[in-house]
């Protein structure tokens, strides 16, 4: 990391008495460190080291990440309709992060292996993971209804942060496997790349994460999505530095990009990956985004932040800027977007009817899956139960009985 | 083999499952160069490589998070836990995501991570370096819980807990680490016990005494005193806390009609009370007295000069021995 971004990490530490979502809304704008190759008008930027990784994009890949932006706004809008209606526990919206979630999980290769958190909707739609899979975990029928080795996906992580230390561990199997620098260039290597928010680059897990990849030089990508809100607390409860520049820190690059810039996260992403697959250790990626939404469906924003807000990060939208860009540029007309719009509606239909059918877990499946080897102790639990079980009455007694 | 202490069979049960499955990692805090604070890793980085035998970053958390990676890619990691007090940096790890990983993703994702800690008193240490934290871990569904009193077992159950895809807390008592027990020559882990077998070590009829760990020596000297009292104490060494061996437990309970249970950990919701509600639960027509409880006090661990007194000695044992059997 160059001598100029320490001057810029000095320059931009908040007095410790600013007001914490002033300067948050600031920042970004005035941050010459900004990688952005879209701006939120439609018009393409060129950038002297990232441009190079977005070039090659066809017209068919660009109306494909429109297509995948509208389609993970549309699943992540019937999953919240869905948990308004009873029919899902909890849900956290993804919504605003959608730039974020599909430029970076598009970057990725098929060997690649991500490890994110519980909002990474957007992420595991470009891992191939069906979107019905992810509602079980929200609606309470199961904890994580894919699987991960299919897909290069891991279940989601609840607990904040604790996934950055699989994911460097995963990474450091993959370097023992001699699975990095592989092909000419090391372009055919294996990368790992772990999401995580805001929030977590507090935890304790996060920040040993950061240490052993970058002691062990682990093909790791630290993907922060910064939506400036761990539930109620902005980002400045967080840190008095941009996020990006913690990487410095711990020896490894760190660098900002327009959160909800599809290309820029598609580029900036693909290049940590291009470092990591050929066996240039981890980077730290900030994508500086906005939880347009509430934290969860059971979470209230309007007692913690205001509207005005809202309203500025509106205008920055991820996806209406692609399809100002693809209509400016001739490269999509009105009738693909009506296309996409039709396709969204009837993903969300389909994905709605297939939530509804969702079926309970048996009762004794309570007691699958506790030991690859089940132990005697628990085999009796389980014998035991279902004998009480079938001690009721086959109708009747409280919906007893299996 | 000959004569042999604990450490040193653990160091050779590592290395022979090292040996047999290249997968097999030892990680942990300096665990290479320096072949461990105890030595139990001795001479494994030297013999296969610095990607096989991890010394790691000071994290505990690090140890067992990074581990459920290396799981997760295909490798079976061995962790060392320096000393017993030092695992709560990694409890939120080994509790809500070792033990978890398996039943979250319904049986797609095995996670076969052995975690090794040194435990136990009786050295004289500073404070976190002789605690007894295996109740936490068998309170914890997913884990199972195994603890070693001998060196043959050391090497036996290092190798079988490293084989199986469960993930394991692996405890080592560490003052009897310099106590040796014969290693036939030519033992092979496949002649070994089932790895969830209690076993009983001395045949008795008025006692049973149930001890794992380091308390299971001090459990067979007082059986032996106890016979020259006129006392016939059977001795029980659990060698699995989770699972629990029911049938043997309940087995012995039900000849002798007398049970104590002993550790070191604090009794009150330790291994010993787990033992006294499955023995009620099973036995109450054979039970002849209440189960006795002897370990640690309900303190913190206290200081070294301290420690004679918080820790059950023989006469403790006896004591107890002699009030159940007298009831």
């Amino acid at each position: 990391m160059s001598d100029s971004l320490v001057g810029a990490a000095a320059a931009q530490v908040a007095p410790a008495h600013a007001d914490p979502i002033h300067s948050q809304g600031t920042v970004a704008v005035a941050d010459p460190q900004l990688v952005r190759l879209l701006t939120p008008e439609g018009e393409r930027l060129d950038h002297p080291e990232y441009s190079r990784y977005a070039a090659d994009l066809t017209d068919a890949d660009l109306r494909g990440f429109y297509r995948d932006l509208v389609l993970v706004r549309r699943i992540d809008v019937e999953a919240t309709a869905l948990q308004r209606q009873g029919e899902l526990g909890i849900w956290a919206s993804l919504l605003g992060q959608e730039a974020a979630q599909i430029g970076s999980g598009r970057a990725m290769q098929p060997q690649d292996f991500v490890f994110p958190t519980y909002r990474e909707h957007g992420v595991a739609w470009t891992r191939g993971v069906d979107p019905i899979r992810l509602l079980g975990l929200f609606r309470g029928v199961d904890q994580g209804g894919w699987d991960p080795t299919e897909h290069n996906f891991h279940l989601y992580t609840i607990v904040i942060g604790a996934q950055t230390l699989h994911a460097t561990g995963y990474a450091m199997g993959i370097q023992r496997d001699g699975a990095v620098g592989q092909g000419p260039d090391g372009d055919q290597g294996t990368a790992v790349v772990a999401y995580f928010g805001d929030g977590a680059t507090s935890q304790g897990d996060v920040n040993e994460s950061f240490v052993w990849a970058s002691v062990f030089n682990a093909p790791v990508v630290f993907f922060c999505q910064n939506n400036q809100w761990a539930i109620s607390e902005p980002l400045a409860r967080q840190s008095r530095i941009p996020l990006y520049q913690r990487a410095q820190g711990f020896g490894f690059p760190g660098v900002r990009v327009d959160g909800n810039d599809v290309l820029a996260c598609y580029a900036v992403t693909r290049a940590a990956l291009a470092t990591a697959r050929a066996g240039g250790g981890p980077t730290l990626i900030e994508a500086y985004t906005y939880r347009m939404g509430a934290h969860t469906t059971s979470d209230d924003p309007t007692r913690y932040r205001i509207a005005a807000d809202l309203e500025a990060w509106r205008l920055k939208d991820p996806i209406e800027r692609v399809k100002a860009y693809l209509a400016r540029s001739g490269i999509a007309d009105s009738a693909y977007f009506a296309e996409i719009d039709a396709e969204s509606d009837t993903l969300a239909a389909d994905l709605r009817a297939q939530c509804l059918a969702m079926p309970d877990p048996a009762p004794l499946a309570l007691f699958d899956h506790v030991y690859v080897d089940q132990t005697a102790l628990l085999g009796e639990e389980r014998t035991a139960y279902a004998a009480y079980l079938d001690s009721f009455e086959p109708a009747g007694h409280g919906g007893k009985g299996r | 083999m000959g004569q042999t202490t604990l450490a040193k069979a653990i160091n050779m049960g590592l290395r022979t499952a090292m040996e047999d499955d290249p997968k097999v990692l030892v990680m942990g805090e300096d665990v290479g160069r320096l072949g461990g604070v105890f030595r139990v890793t001795d001479g494994l980085q030297k013999d296969f490589g610095e990607d096989r035998v991890i010394d790691t970053p000071l994290a505990e958390s690090g140890i067992i998070g990074t581990a459920v990676g290396l799981a997760l890619r295909g490798y079976r990691p061995v962790c060392e836990i320096q000393f017993d007090g030092f695992v709560f940096p990694g409890f939120d790890q080994i509790v809500s995501q070792v033990a978890k990983m398996h039943y979250r993703s319904l049986g797609k994702v095995r996670v076969p991570i052995v975690i090794r800690i040194p435990f136990g008193g009786g050295i004289g240490a500073v404070e976190h370096h002789s605690e007894s934290p295996e109740a936490l871990f068998a309170h914890t569904p997913g884990l199972k819980v195994v603890a070693c009193s001998n060196a043959l077992d050391g090497y036996a159950m290092i190798q079988q807990a490293i084989a199986s895809d469960d993930p394991y807390i692996f405890l080592e008592p560490k003052r009897r680490y310099w106590e040796k027990a014969e290693i036939p020559d030519g033992f092979s882990v496949g002649a070994a016990d089932p790895l969830h077998s209690a076993r009983v070590l001395r045949p008795g009829r008025d006692v049973s005494v149930f001890a794992y760990g380091p308390m299971v020596r001090t459990a067979i000297q007082a059986a032996a005193v106890a016979e020259g009292e006129g006392r016939s104490v059977e001795v029980v060494d659990l060698r699995s806390i989770s699972p629990l061996d029911l049938p043997v437990i309940t087995g012995s309970v039900a000849r002798t009609g007398r049970a104590v249970t002993l550790h070191e950990a604090p009794v009150s919701f330790g291994v010993g009370a787990e033992l006294a509600a499955r023995i009620t639960e099973a036995c109450f027509y054979s039970l002849e007295a209440p189960v006795l409880r002897v370990g640690g006090f309900d303190v913190p661990y206290p200081p070294a000069r301290l420690e004679e007194e918080y820790l059950p000695d023989l006469d403790r044992v006896l004591d107890a021995i002699d009030r159940v059997a007298s009831y």
